[in-house]
Order: structure tokens, then C-alpha cells, then sequence
């Protein structure tokens, strides 16, 4: 049995963790957003400002989801999973890109343009060696990445999983990741049940509109 | 690892041939496909050698009879994907069947002709190029294609796309989810990659020298690979006379940077010997390594460390063959695997052309020329990305 | 020269998107790479760039670029003595 013990979101421009909402801001773009709730957890990361937006989402969505605790002081590095989906894949960066090929490529923005730089980044970040995957789905896709992330646990290596959907075009995001984990500390079963439970919850007010 | 994923088929389409028996023949001959860029007009395509598929998308389409407006990175994984089928003789609706491909220009050849023209006039560009656009969708046309209703999905871990994908299709099998898969990778020659490859400068303007002491970057290509992998009971059941098997696959993080190696070359170290850990197989009796072998100055140099840190001199025969094919990116997992299972199944090694000096820092000589009549019992075939994506996959002769 | 130096850093800024830095953070001769701004090879490249967007310097050879880049003011010596119209 696997569990889900941290989960956090950052949508509709709310970034929470465990259900508890640590930032929110309309004002400004969604870079804006993403540079100011940087700053509210008071994270120093210098190159988190050459990411693009998936990576800047993604990157923000696994601090917060990693706060107060240090994954390499339970786990050795290749112990640890990263396994994550979106729906646009680097599709925004693509495009900025692709405005820079008018007059010269861009080589930082180059780099961006593949689905699974953000992976790269929390691992780069947070020291993570062990697997892991990338898929490029319609939509948040509980059932899929559920019965991946059995089969990456179900190795006597993988103790940890960071999991989740960072998706982003424009200045629409979507962000849901998770912590799974093989001792259970938050009482939650990782389940196809939970995770589209989990995901489709509701953080901090919601304006109701008729 | 409870039973066996079997080889049933293999598919491919690359700038060295059309098919796997042509592939074979271009490695005997030595016959490298890199030449001049003519898909597309380029201000590079003086400097800049490539690995074209010797096909236009008319042919391609005309061939599978498709409209010629579908991405090319749908075509040549049709393409490719076909020929895998048809080699397997195995009938997809008999059985739980999955498609996972994995791409990462998608559709991007075909969305850049349209952009120029809607970006000059926004009422410009025909909305049919962009509708193939994202990665998903080159997959599902040859779900579409193939008869495919169960299980698809796309893979986009960079470079080593499509060996995670056949890694994905063998756990699948394994876990009894599905009795057969089609797994592998698909990608088109796209300004978008070639002017990418050339801002990181990593591009040769000569055809590139893997492992050569004297190697000045990689040359891009295109092609697609594919595999049909089956359960033990589907062998049995058909009766099939496969000839060889998925022994053992890993994948870990470099965690150095976004798109160089660690020099150390820790993340290409560790999927190695984790795949051999997986196969239960001591280093030595893997008989030859298909390198990811770029040309880069950066991933030879790391993956060479890697393989010596293994190894110590005692090293397999090893080469590249990007040397022929150029860097397929999302492909080259996929046709790297076809040309593995190819030197099981014909019991030879491939050369790596162009080379001449060792790395100084590593000394390690790769196999110089195509040789048969040799013991290829297990086969080892390196994939690494950007993203810090390492992978490597084992196939064993049955 | 000054002029150029002081140019040179608010394009550095915008170029590698080194928003938690302002122009006078940046000294004259601090190193750009290794310690310093602690820049790695795809800012080195993004540099390259910078020199021919602003100033139609072409870079053929990237390994000259660590002598280039190796502060503000190289790289505003470079430029002086390279510049085409």
C-alpha cells in the first residue's frame, strides 16, 4: 500500500498546500503572481527568473509541496521518483520561442521547449536522481498516473514519488502535485479516488457568481 | 520479473533506409545518410549537415494514403509503426493492445509554415497545419491508424523518449495491463530544432564524429522506431518464434542542469548499472553498447566516463550509430532499440564512422567497422536527454 | 565607455533575466561566471546573442568567450574595438 502524504495546487492564481492557502494574488500577470509568491515563501533561487512558465509553476508547486522537510534526509537520491503529465507540454515556451526565431533563436528559451525540463528542475532543485517520466495527456488524468506511479513504487528501489499535473498556456494554470509515499503519515491511501478527490477540491474562498 | 516480454516485430525509417532489411544493408555498406538539408529552405543548409528520411511528405503520404497535410512526425511513425506490425504477424483486436509513442516535435513542422504565413496576415495560414500540432496527436493517428482503442499514450522525456516508452510497454506486460504493446518514437526534421540545436551551438558543421577526440557536435535527423513487444502468452498462443527479449531497463536523473551532462556522467552511470541490476547480468556479458553517442563534447566525454567507470579497459565493442543516422531526438530511443534487437538477431556489431582519435580523457576506441559471425547475446542501448533524462535499456537473445 | 558599461549591465539584466539584480549590483570587473553572477554555459550563449542584437557583433567561436565575458568592462572593450556599424 502507497499513500498520498502531502498534496498541494496553485490554481486560479491561489498556491496551497494541505488544503491551507499560503498565497494569493490576482493583480499583475501570472509571471507577476509566480515571482511574488516566490518571494512569500522566502525563497532565494536566482534561476528561478531564466524558467519558463511551466517550469516557474512546477518548480513553485514542489516547493510548497516539500516545505519543512528535506526528502535527502529520508531518502537516498535515486530513491526518490518524479513522474508528471500536463496537456499543453512546453507549448507557451514554444511559442515565445518561436517569436525569438524572427530575429535570433534564443538559446535560454530553447531549452524550455520540451515537456519535461520541469522535471529536471524540481530534480536539479531538490537532488532527486531516482526515475523518472513525463506524459503528455488530454487532461488531468487520475486513473493513468495512479496505475504509473503503483508500477514506479512497486520497485524495491523507488521509496518516494513526487507526482503530479503542471499544465500552463498563457495565463491559464494548473498545477496538482503529491508526495507518494510507502509509510503513511497523513492517513490518506493512494487511490484513483483520492487523487481526482483531491484534485477537483476547492482551496480558500471561491467567488460564488450566479 | 514474473515471465518474459518478447520481441515480436520492428519497424524503422531513418536517413540510412525505409525499412529494417534496408537499415542492415546501409550498416554493411557503411553507408552514412547524413547529407544537405533539402526539406525545407534554411539559411543553413550550406552549413548545417542532416539526417534526412530519403522521402518527401508527398511520397509518405501518398504511400500510407494519407492527405498530405498530417504532420510529417505522424508519417514516419505510421511508417514505421506499419512495418513493426506487419514483421509481428501478430492480430492487434485479438488481444489487450497498447500504443505508447513518445515525439517531442509533434507536429511543429507543419504549425511553423503556418505561423510565418499567420504572422505576416492573420487571416493567413491554413488552420488544417496546426490542427496535428501537439504531441498527443501524432500518436493518436497511429492509434487511429493501427486499430488501437485500449491503451495510448504519448511520452516526452526529450532524447530518451522513446526507450522510456518501451520500458513503459515491457512494465505493462509484465503487470499483466496489457498482452502487446507497440512502443517507440517518431520524429521530423523541423526549423524549430534546427535553429534550437544551432543557439546551444552543439551543432557540427561537418558530419559529426561520435566519440572522436576531434568531435565538434551533432548532426540532426529524423526517423521513427518501433517495437512490438508480446507476453509469454501471446507467444505461446500464436506460437511465434521470437528471437530475442526485454531483459531489464532504468531510467534515473542526472540532476546537474538543464542541458548538459554531470562530467562525471553520475546520471548515465546510474541507468546503466541499474538496468544491469534488473537483468541480474554482470557487466561483461553485455556482448555490445548502442551509445546515445552524440558527438556533443559534452555527452561523449560524460557517457565515456560513465562506460569506463563501469568497465575500467575491459569495455564492450561500442558505438554510435547517430554516426549514420544523425540525432532522431524523441526517435532515437526507438530506432537505437530496432538496430539492438537487429545486431541480436544477426549476431553483428555496427561501426562508428568518422572516428579516428580516441578521447584523450577516456581512450576509449569504438568498434571501427560492421562485423558478423560473433556471440551477441545481450545488448545494451543508451538514451540520455535534456531534463537530465538517462536511460538504458538491455535486450536479450532468446 | 561608461555609457556603455552602464548599457551593458541593464542588457545583461534584461538578457538573462536577472530580476533579483540591479545595474549598480553588478561592479565593473566582477566576475561574471564561476563566483560573481555565478552564470553558466546557456548564459554564455544567451550573451552571444546579446552581442549581435545590440551591437551586430558575430561570435563564431564560442570559446573565445570566456576571455570576452569575463566582466562588464571586457566585454565593453570588446565591443569598442569589434563594433561594425
Amino acid at each position: 500500500m502507497n499513500y498520498i502524504n502531502r498534496h498541494c495546487k496553485i490554481q486560479k492564481r491561489i498556491l496551497s498546500a494541505g488544503g491551507e492557502v499560503l498565497y494569493k494574488n490576482n493583480d499583475g500577470s501570472l509571471d507577476d503572481f509566480l515571482e511574488a509568491g516566490l518571494k512569500s515563501l522566502h525563497i532565494s533561487y536566482p534561476k528561478f527568473y531564466k524558467m519558463d512558465r511551466p517550469s516557474k509553476l512546477g518548480f513553485l508547486g514542489a516547493e510548497v509541496l516539500l516545505r519543512d522537510e528535506v526528502l535527502l534526509e529520508r531518502y537516498a537520491p535515486q530513491e526518490v521518483a518524479v513522474v508528471m503529465a500536463s496537456a499543453h507540454s512546453s507549448l507557451d515556451t514554444d511559442l515565445r520561442y518561436f517569436e525569438s526565431m524572427k530575429t535570433i533563436a534564443s538559446p535560454a528559451l530553447f531549452v524550455y521547449t520540451l515537456a519535461n525540463i520541469v522535471a529536471g528542475e524540481i530534480c536539479i532543485r531538490h537532488g532527486i536522481k531516482g526515475e523518472n517520466a513525463f506524459f503528455v495527456l488530454p487532461a488531468f488524468d487520475a486513473s493513468q498516473l495512479y496505475a504509473y506511479v503503483e508500477m514506479v513504487m512497486a520497485s524495491q528501489k523507488t521509496k518516494a514519488c513526487l507526482a503530479g499535473w503542471a499544465d500552463v498556456m498563457g495565463e491559464q494554470h494548473d498545477v496538482f502535485l503529491y508526495l507518494v509515499e510507502k509509510t503513511n503519515t497523513a492517513g490518506l491511501d493512494h487511490s484513483v479516488e483520492h487523487l481526482q478527490k483531491l484534485y477537483q477540491m476547492n482551496y480558500g474562498k471561491v467567488d460564488r457568481r450566479p | 520479473m514474473k515471465g518474459r516480454v518478447h520481441v515480436a516485430g520492428t519497424g524503422i525509417i531513418s536517413a540510412i533506409g525505409n525499412s529494417v532489411p534496408d537499415s542492415l544493408l546501409s550498416f554493411k555498406n557503411h553507408f552514412s545518410g547524413i547529407g544537405k538539408v533539402t526539406l525545407f529552405n534554411t539559411i543553413y543548409e550550406n552549413d548545417l549537415p542532416v539526417g534526412e528520411v530519403r522521402m518527401s511528405n508527398a511520397e509518405l503520404s501518398d504511400k500510407l494514403s494519407y492527405h498530405p497535410t498530417i504532420s510529417r512526425t505522424a508519417l514516419l511513425g505510421i511508417h514505421a509503426a506499419r512495418e513493426a506490425v506487419r514483421s509481428s504477424n501478430i492480430d492487434l483486436g485479438k488481444w489487450r493492445t497498447g500504443l505508447i509513442s513518445a515525439t517531442t516535435v509533434g507536429g511543429m513542422d507543419r504549425t511553423e509554415s503556418f505561423f510565418n504565413s499567420f504572422l505576416k496576415d492573420h487571416s493567413k495560414g491554413k488552420l488544417r497545419d496546426v490542427v496535428h500540432h501537439e504531441c498527443g496527436s501524432s500518436t493518436e493517428l497511429i492509434a487511429d491508424d493501427l486499430g488501437i482503442n485500449g491503451f495510448v499514450s504519448t511520452i516526452n522525456t526529450a532524447c530518451s523518449s522513446s526507450v522510456n516508452a518501451i520500458a513503459l510497454g515491457a512494465r505493462l506486460i509484465n503487470h499483466n495491463r496489457l498482452d502487446v504493446v507497440i512502443a517507440g518514437g517518431t520524429d521530423a526534421l523541423s526549423k524549430f530544432t534546427l535553429n534550437g540545436f544551432n543557439s546551444l551551438m552543439i551543432l557540427d558543421r561537418q558530419p559529426c564524429r561520435p566519440f572522436d577526440a576531434g568531435r565538434n557536435g551533432l548532426n540532426l535527423g529524423e526517423g521513427a522506431g518501433f517495437v512490438v513487444l508480446i507476453s509469454d502468452r501471446v507467444k505461446a498462443s500464436v506460437g511465434l518464434n521470437t528471437q530475442c527479449y526485454v531483459n531489464g531497463f532504468a531510467n534515473t536523473n542526472d540532476a546537474f542542469h538543464q542541458t548538459a551532462s554531470s562530467p562525471e556522467g553520475r546520471g548515465s552511470f546510474g541507468a546503466m548499472q541499474k538496468a544491469l541490476d534488473m537483468s541480474e547480468l554482470s557487466p561483461e556479458k553485455i556482448a555490445y553498447i548502442n551509445l546515445h553517442g552524440t558527438g556533443t563534447l559534452n555527452n561523449d566525454l560524460s557517457e565515456g566516463t560513465a562506460v569506463k567507470r563501469l568497465y575500467g579497459d575491459k569495455y564492450p565493442r561500442v558505438s554510435s550509430t547517430k554516426a549514420f543516422t544523425g540525432h532522431t531526438l524523441g526517435a532515437s530511443g526507438g530506432i537505437e532499440a530496432v538496430f539492438s534487437i537487429l545486431s541480436i538477431q544477426h549476431q553483428c556489431v555496427f561501426p562508428n564512422l568518422r572516428f579516428e582519435t580516441p578521447i584523450p580523457e577516456i581512450g576509449i576506441t569504438p568498434q571501427l567497422n560492421f562485423e558478423t559471425g560473433l556471440d551477441v547475446n545481450h545488448v545494451m542501448s543508451n538514451s540520455f536527454g535534456f531534463g537530465g533524462n538517462c536511460s538504458s535499456i538491455i535486450f536479450s537473445k532468446s | 565607455m561608461e555609457k556603455l558599461i552602464g548599457d551593458l549591465k541593464r542588457q545583461i539584466i534584461e538578457a538573462l533575466n536577472l530580476k533579483h539584480l540591479k545595474p549598480e549590483d553588478i561592479g565593473d570587473e566582477q566576475p561574471l561566471f564561476v563566483e560573481g553572477l555565478g552564470l553558466d554555459s546557456i548564459d554564455a550563449l544567451e550573451l552571444i546573442v546579446l552581442l549581435q542584437q545590440h551591437y551586430n557583433i558575430k561570435l563564431a567561436d564560442p570559446q573565445e568567450g570566456p576571455q570576452i565575458f569575463k566582466s562588464v568592462k571586457t566585454m565593453a572593450q570588446y565591443i569598442t574595438s569589434n563594433k561594425t556599424a
